[in-house]
């Protein structure tokens, strides 16, 4: 069981249906996530990161989104032909998800203690006492100052960066082994960012959980992954080590997103160069699954064969992969 | 680039009232912004960087004659414009422009492209009508948008489009200032290259001043010559690029810095994170002192009692902490 | 200077979002078919009155013929042996006009109350929507009764009691859109373009707080139809002018025995709201952002 890897996704095809026709919003993507480890998923909005955590979780949009064809095998057992009732099992208890939004994803009614100690009950079966005492230890462990006395706290009283905590809490009440992050701090200040990922970085070697993180920002990778999965509509653009890729990026896309951000450096000197653009904009869901380079009308090295054909993926040393005609060159 | 500036603000303060305790509650004020006074170079960047809270969109709008400012004075060329009315107020519309942080919400849906830019022309100059059309053309080519694109509606651009749009707004009227708020944090990442050097390509070109809000430091750090650092209202420290991000004085403005993600290894490696516990005090019922007290790593018996004034600690360099002295050592 | 952001994409037409509503309106169907009897109905009023050329206060005769019975009359005579088809057509424009001036007198106050509450606030806003909540709890039918019995059954004066009562939706619908767009972005640019506070009330927020605002208007136009019906039910009608209300109204005595006098106009009614209904359901669907995005 060691070698094999806690979730596998492979050749995961999803298809969103839309006014328009029905369009592949996932096209062929296939990762592995290790026990423990920790890979974020990059790339603009509207290139799939989303969508692939909801697949995950078995909560594609129904009636709208379906997985077409492909696996997510988490420790050997196929998502894709589980039962919801199996589903409902895994969320909550062994996969669990936070949110963008820490707003909005508590029920405003309810206290944060009474809203942790449901999840308890309901997946672990304890009693009410048992379940609110849990509690209380969890908002300790997400650093929740007073834990005691915010237990009875409304949503409203607390801080959006209070606010996340909670949500962390929630989520790893049932000891997941796999908590997925959908753009956890997009929402806070920086400084209220640190110490969440400060948060996530002591859960994960506390617990050993396998965090799969959704962002943006690539310092936010470099800060808290090890892979990284870079993502360009719907597809696997580049995989690799952190380290490696953002030495070397063997991908068009992923050093247009490393260097269109003006990142803070060590020693600024006086001269400024000007930002690497990535011209355009992702393409819409309606052009997804054509066979050929869908990044190619954004890119500088473009060539014939982009145009008119699929790039396969080639693979470089420590598992650095990358969906480009012209990876070699790079 | 001359010496001098082009807006220099004095002690300005903005405050809202706040209900607390029902209806019949005692009215409190929450101070926005709190006596900050900064100077802008003619044709420099002045960026105002904080996070939610800070005070720095409010004091944005506040320059614009866009909140009223509760005391102070906003000096643009000689002119105090808080206290302008009527005629004079408009002129100094046409000066001062803005450029709004979410390209979604700053655009009037029922506006054509066009109409949206040549709206400071109708309303502010007595340019002529074939000339306003001149304006707007050459102006949709300037900031990159195509001539059949101007009788399009908002919702048919993209964002990085929209702020585009915005952008050739806030140009239309020639104006002295430019106040950017927030102008690319509500677009995609690689959408965010193309807004910045297209912002610093319109100032080399037209000679435009900024007054740039942001909370991103990377952002600022590319876009900008002087950093003013706010935090509950007020301003913690206020220096060149240079200085700012190569020595940071002011305990929040370190942590500010530490707290950024970075892509830069040896940034990552060298630098001692430095993590800043619990949240900003309830900005209604202010403590005494130094408002960062409560969080800072540092902070003694002085800095609860004693609210630190804005002080002259280096050439550029100014920073409100009882920790800093003139020999400008950082006090972590 | 380059752009390639642009080149990509393929030049698209400037389409008004009113544009956009109707395409998205066309794909409700029960909407479309009630638009369609709606401009019948509003034809009839017109020109129907001069194709059919009879009078409908004409006694052509016998009392309380039957539809069916004789077929110069085609849905029969009422109780004193007038043409029950002339009366309906003649009713359909005094119906319909109520319905529309009584619409627009209410979304004319409403508008106004509401736009200037929420676009002031402060004491302004505190005083209008007292006003307007008094005139929520006033007892609607009995307050427009007053008003018709003191200042006489004309119809401009029925459209008028008709508009004061029922305008107080609206003006709570102005204010609330007014409440959320005032705080968007584009109107403090164009408050830093120079746009003086008129220009803002109605030349930029009015037009974008419009949709929900013309649902209730369709809505309202029916209820107020509605409303003309009760009204002459009560007799509180102008008796030289026939109106569907009108004709139950006087037929009511008779209701046991010949039945048809009332449900006729009755069904016209029926229809005829119920198409507003739809249509404005139509509406809300085409003029609501939300559900565009689909």
């Amino acid at each position: 069981m060691a070698d094999q890897p806690l979730l596998k996704v492979e050749n995961l095809r999803i298809e969103l249906v839309t006014r328009a026709g029905v369009a592949p919003v996932i096209d062929n993507l296939s990762f592995e996530l290790g026990h423990g480890e920790n890979i974020s998923f990059v790339g603009e909005s509207g290139c799939g990161k989303s969508m692939t955590a909801l697949a995950i979780m078995g909560l594609l949009p129904e009636g709208i989104g379906r997985i077409a064809s492909g696996s997510i095998l988490f420790d050997g057992e196929d998502l894709t032909t589980a039962s919801p009732e199996r589903l409902r099992d895994i969320r909550g208890n062994e996969i669990s998800m936070i949110f963008q939004e820490p707003m909005t994803s508590l029920n405003p009614v309810y206290t944060v203690g009474e809203q942790i100690a449901e999840v308890l009950r309901a997946h672990q079966g304890l009693s009410k006492r048992a379940a609110w005492d849990m509690a209380i230890e969890l908002l300790d462990a997400v650093r929740i100052p007073n834990a005691k006395g915010r237990v009875s706290d409304y949503p409203f009283q607390m801080s959006g960066g209070q606010r996340q905590r909670v949500m962390i809490a929630m989520a790893l009440a049932c000891k997941p082994k796999i908590l997925i992050a959908d753009e956890p701090t997009t929402a806070l200040d920086v400084t209220v960012q640190a110490q969440i990922f400060d948060l996530l970085r002591d859960l994960r070697r506390d617990t050993g959980t396998s965090i799969i993180m959704i962002t943006h920002d690539m310092g936010a990778v470099a800060e808290m992954a090890e892979r990284m999965i870079v993502m360009y509509a719907g597809r696997n653009a580049e995989i690799g080590p952190v380290e490696q890729i953002i030495e070397h990026p063997r991908h068009p896309y992923t050093r247009g997103l490393i260097s269109c951000v003006p990142h803070i450096v060590a020693n600024l000197t006086a001269e400024r160069h000007e930002l690497t653009e990535v011209p355009g904009i992702v393409p819409s869901l309606r052009d997804f699954g054509q066979n050929r380079c869908l990044f190619a009308s954004r890119c500088d090295r473009r060539s014939d064969q982009c145009l008119t054909e699929r790039p396969p993926t080639r693979e470089f040393e420590n598992g650095q992969k990358s969906d480009c005609w012209h990876a070699e060159e790079l | 680039m001359s010496d001098t500036p082009l807006l220099k603000v004095e002690d300005l303060t903005v405050r809202f009232a706040v209900k607390r305790g029902g209806g019949f509650g005692q009215k409190h004020y929450l101070y926005a912004v709190d006596n900050i006074s900064f100077e802008v170079k003619k044709g420099e960047t002045l960026a105002i960087v904080g996070e939610s809270g800070s005070g720095k969109t409010t004091a944005a709008l506040a320059v614009a004659r866009l909140v009223a400012a509760y005391q102070g004075r906003v000096d643009l060329g000689g002119q105090d414009i808080l206290q302008l009315a009527g005629e004079d107020l408009r002129q100094m519309r046409r000066r001062v422009q803005f450029i709004f942080q979410d390209p979604y919400s700053s655009l009037n849906p029922r506006q054509r492209a066009e109409d949206v830019v040549r709206e400071p022309l109708l309303s502010l100059t007595k340019t002529p009508a074939a000339e306003q059309q001149a304006i707007v053309d050459d102006l949709f080519a300037h900031v990159g948008l195509r001539p059949e694109q101007k009788r399009l509606f908002p919702h048919q651009f993209s964002g990085g489009q929209r702020q585009r749009i915005g952008i050739a707004r806030a140009l239309s009227t020639q104006p002295e200032l430019i106040i950017c708020d927030e102008p690319v944090s509500a677009l995609d990442v690689a959408v965010q290259a193309q807004i910045l050097n297209l912002l610093r390509r319109l100032q080399a070109e037209y000679g435009l001043t900024y007054l740039f809000i942001s909370h991103d430091l990377g952002v600022v750090q590319h876009m900008c010559d002087s950093i003013a650092v706010m935090y509950m209202g007020k301003i913690v420290e206020h220096a060149d690029r240079l200085s700012l991000f190569n020595n940071p004085l002011h305990p929040y403005t370190a942590a500010l810095l530490s707290a950024v993600p970075t892509v830069d290894k040896t940034l990552r490696q060298k630098s001692r994170r430095i993590l800043i516990p619990g949240d900003p005090p309830d900005p209604v019922n202010l403590p005494k002192g130094c408002r960062f007290a409560n969080r800072c790593p540092v902070a003694q018996a002085r800095c609860r009692e004693e609210a630190p004034e804005l002080k002259q600690v280096a050439e550029e360099h100014r920073i409100a902490c009882h920790l800093v002295d003139e020999s400008a050592q950082s006090p972590l | 200077m380059s752009n390639p952001q642009t080149d990509l994409e393929t030049i698209e037409e400037a389409r008004h979002p009113f544009a956009e509503a109707w395409e998205m309106f066309r794909l409700n169907h029960a909407a479309l078919v009630a638009l369609v009897i709606l401009i019948l109905i509003v034809i009839m009023a017109i020109i129907g009155p001069s194709l059919y050329g009879r009078d409908p206060y004409d006694m052509v005769w016998a009392p309380f013929t039957r539809p069916g019975e004789n077929w110069d009359f085609i849905l029969g005579t009422d109780y004193l042996g007038r043409d029950l088809l002339a009366m309906i057509i003649n009713g359909t424009r005094v119906s319909i006009i109520i319905g529309l001036a009584a619409a627009f007198v209410s979304v004319f106050i409403g508008v106004t109350v509401g736009a200037l509450a929420g676009f002031y606030r402060g004491w302004v806003e505190e005083a209008l929507m007292r006003f307007t909540e008094f005139f929520q709890v006033l007892p609607t039918l009995l307050f427009s009764m007053v008003i018709v019995a003191l200042f006489g059954a004309s119809l401009p004066m029925i459209t008028l009691a008709i508009g004061v009562v029922s305008w107080t939706a609206v003006a709570r619908i102005t204010r609330s859109e007014f409440l959320r767009i005032r705080e968007l972005e584009y109107v403090m640019a164009s408050r830093a373009s120079g746009a003086t506070n008129a220009k803002l009330m109605f030349r930029v927020i009015l037009p974008n707080a419009l949709p929900p605002i013309i649902v209730q208007s369709a809505l309202m136009v029916g209820s107020a139809i509605l409303f003309e019906a009760g009204l002459s039910f009560l007799g509180l009608t102008d008796p030289n002018v026939v109106s569907w209300g009108q004709i139950i109204g006087s037929n009511r005595t008779y209701f046991l025995d010949a039945s048809f006098t009332v449900t006729i106009p009755g069904v016209a009614i029926f229809v005829t709201v119920l198409c507003i209904s739809l249509v404005g359901d139509g509406l809300n669907d085409a003029l609501n952002p939300k559900l565009r995005a689909r």
